[in-house]
């Protein structure tokens, strides 16, 4: 047994694939609450640590849809070590603001940047190795892998978030006063 | 300068190390270095890895979405990019001036948001590498181990974001992407309550904001000398100032200064920027150059952010941050602030100078007026320049006679610093990995430089990548000579 599950502690681990990082902000929202929430879970592999691989977790939070190869990577890597795998805000449950790029060609939006931009010097369109190659559309999670639970919300409040893992974590049925479901 | 790093004459046969993915910035980038068979330092080179296209797809939408739909850019600072939207759409709607309510809670806001991010940025991203050493193990180098080891300190540093926070939720409607500017002024004021809820824990904050800057000055001088060296680079410096050169975040002229504190230019009208910035690509990043165009590319880079803003006031309006800045200013003899790691110390200020302006503003009768927009004609664009918490932020905007979003540009703050991020790591990679066995401690300290800056790449396409750190050592025949891993227990190994 590891530290985490000798202390009754839950694995948490979190990961932004392609969003704005306000749900991972929301989830900071909970403010003084982080105190409580460090001592039912432990995290693994988020943001806000320096963990760079995921280990096999209880609980996995997912905010941002799937615009690139790496985001499929990073997301079946999640499902393969998250017992419980959750959608969290708009861009994860159908892609949020960033599918709106789907209406268009990915080298239209390309070539709007690099080349046709205001302003831009010696325009040309990055195409070293170092940079990872784009998806042609942006995808919801649930398209990739197979997702338990999905929040929706942009973000949902911190409020929700916290009854969420709550609930999860003592077993409860998951339930929210009509004033935590918004879908803005 | 060290941009003869940027690119390796003879890139062939040289070593290729990779750093990958940086950890405790918001969102993606990597960096790369090549050094000859001597380990000299040849190619240093941080990419950014993010795209999402803005500027495209919101081609065909009605102007008044911009405020609500553009701040999706960024959950960190999203009060930025609403206010900077409104800010274009107000000059689209013909609303030359805001009613004093209006530009008070849009003031008020922003004020919130800056406390919020520079709190986020400095107690739960970086204050690990500054209390416990760049090299402390990496289990333990995160925010519980600053609730663990000083509760004290954690504590004041989530409860200065949540006040932050709690300003722009009374103000926008929502702590995060709120509704609250519109275009020609505001959706709503505040209530008496609102004023005397957000009145009760002022002074408080103020006063934690003051231990916030004792704090990081103490940490600062501890080591004072190699912080002002530590990833330290000469460049000039941009930001808005107020007409009477003081301290601005919301409205202002365009001011940049080169690194002896010379004028370059000053006062500029900013929906002039064009004249002034132009932005080069490169192919190993998504993010473009920004450059001074009287300058040139090689020249003409700059740094934003707290760091540029301090340098670049005349005085704060407020008199602890004045206080604070003196001190700050007096490190430079006569010359402008150029340590990397005294961003952490400008931003601590702007955070007091923000605590110090909202109780100032509480005090404003304006803020419970009930006059609340202004209108003019239709334009065909319009530019809203802000300083966002990372930095000067350009909005610019073409529509046609329908209203509908014709054009796009923006140059968001992080993308202004990423000539002089690239400069900073160069100068790491110089000053430590030069000939020197590699060490997670200098991998962490690729990092801090990064860190500095408070990048947010968060508008980025990506996921912290799930490899393990990784450095390589290879030589010219390909072969690998060394590798260091970084496990995601924290633990290196040397595999080879
Ligand atoms: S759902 Fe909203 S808050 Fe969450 S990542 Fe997407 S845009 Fe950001």
């Amino acid at each position: 047994m590891n530290d985490a599950a000798l202390q009754g502690k839950l694995k948490l681990a979190t990961a932004a694939l392609c969003g704005c990082f306000g749900c991972h902000m929301s989830l900071l929202d909970i403010d003084e609450r982080i105190l409580k929430l460090v001592e039912l879970v432990e995290f693994d592999r988020t943001p806000l640590t320096d963990i760079k691989s995921i280990g096999q977790c209880d609980i996995g939070l997912i905010e941002g849809g799937v615009a690139n190869a790496e985001n499929v990577e990073v997301l079946r890597d999640f499902r393969k070590h998250c017992n419980i795998l959750v959608a969290i805000g708009e861009c994860a449950v159908n892609g949020g603001i960033p599918a709106m790029r789907n209406q268009f060609d990915l080298q239209d939006c390309l070539q709007e940047v690099y080349i046709d931009g205001i302003g831009v010097e010696n325009p040309l369109l990055p195409n070293d190795p170092e940079i990872p190659l784009l998806l042609d559309k942006v995808h919801p999670v649930h398209e990739v892998v197979r997702i338990d639970y999905f929040l929706p919300g942009c973000p949902p409040s911190a409020d929700t978030i916290w009854t969420f893992i709550n609930d999860l974590i003592e077993g409860n049925d998951i339930s929210f006063p009509y004033s935590l479901i918004h879908y803005d | 300068m060290t941009s003869e790093l940027e690119t390796a004459e003879h890139p062939k046969g040289l070593k290729r190390t990779v750093i990958e993915p940086l950890t405790r910035v918001e969102g993606h980038g990597k960096v790369t270095l090549l050094q000859d068979e001597k380990q000299n330092i040849k190619q240093a080179r941080l990419h950014i890895s993010e795209f999402r296209g803005f500027e495209k797809f919101i081609q065909g939408r009605p102007y008044w979405e911009l405020p609500v739909l553009v701040q999706r850019l960024c959950g960190i600072c999203p009060v930025s990019h609403h206010l900077a939207a409104a800010k274009a759409t107000d000059m689209i709607v013909g609303a030359a001036e805001l009613t004093p309510t209006a530009e008070k809670i849009r003031r008020l806001m922003h004020f919130g948001q800056t406390l919020q991010s520079h709190a986020l940025h400095f107690f739960h991203l970086c204050s690990p590498d500054l209390l416990f050493g760049f090299d402390d193990e990496v289990r333990h180098r995160n925010i519980v181990g600053v609730i663990e080891d000083e509760p004290e300190i954690a504590k004041q540093g989530v409860l200065l974001r949540k006040y932050g926070q709690e300003v722009i939720r009374v103000t926008a409607g929502k702590r995060i992407h709120g509704t609250g500017a519109i275009p020609g002024g505001i959706n709503k004021s505040l209530s008496k309550d609102e004023i005397k809820y957000l009145k009760r824990d002022i002074g408080q904050v103020i006063e934690w904001a003051q231990q916030a800057v004792e704090l990081v000055k103490r940490i600062f001088f501890e080591h004072y000398d190699y912080h002002m060296s530590f990833a330290s680079i000469d460049s000039n410096m941009l930001s808005v100032i107020r007409n009477d050169g003081a301290f601005e975040i919301y409205h202002g002229g365009l001011r940049a200064r080169d690194e002896k504190g010379n004028t370059i230019f000053d006062h500029i009208d900013y929906s002039c920027y064009g004249d002034y910035i132009r932005e080069g690509v490169k192919n190993w990043s998504y993010m473009k150059f920004p450059f001074i165009t009287s300058l040139g590319q090689e020249n003409g880079w700059y740094r934003v952010g707290p760091l540029a803003r301090v340098n670049n006031c005349d005085f704060f309006p407020t008199p602890l941050a004045e206080r604070q800045r003196r001190e700050f200013t007096g490190t430079a003899e006569g010359r402008t602030v150029q340590s990397t790691l005294a961003y952490h110390w400008a931003r601590l200020i702007e955070l007091l100078h923000c605590s110090e302006s909202i109780a100032e503003l509480l005090n404003d009768s304006d803020l419970y007026g009930n006059e609340l927009l202004n209108k003019g004609e239709l334009q065909c664009c319009g530019t809203g320049v802000i300083e966002a918490p990372r930095g000067t932020l350009f909005h610019h905007y073409e529509i046609n006679d329908d209203g509908i979003v014709k054009k796009a540009n923006l140059i968001v703050s992080t993308t202004n610093n990423n000539q002089a991020m690239n400069e900073s790591i160069r100068k790491v990679a110089s000053q430590y990995l030069d000939g020197n066995q590699l060490s997670e401690a200098l991998l962490n300290q690729v990092e801090v430089a990064v860190r500095a800056y408070d990048p947010c790449l968060s508008c980025a396409t990506h996921a912290m990548g799930k490899m393990p750190l990784q450095i390589n050592l290879v030589n010219d025949k390909g072969e690998l000579l060394d590798r260091l891993e970084k496990r995601a227990s924290g633990e290196i190994n040397r595999t080879v």
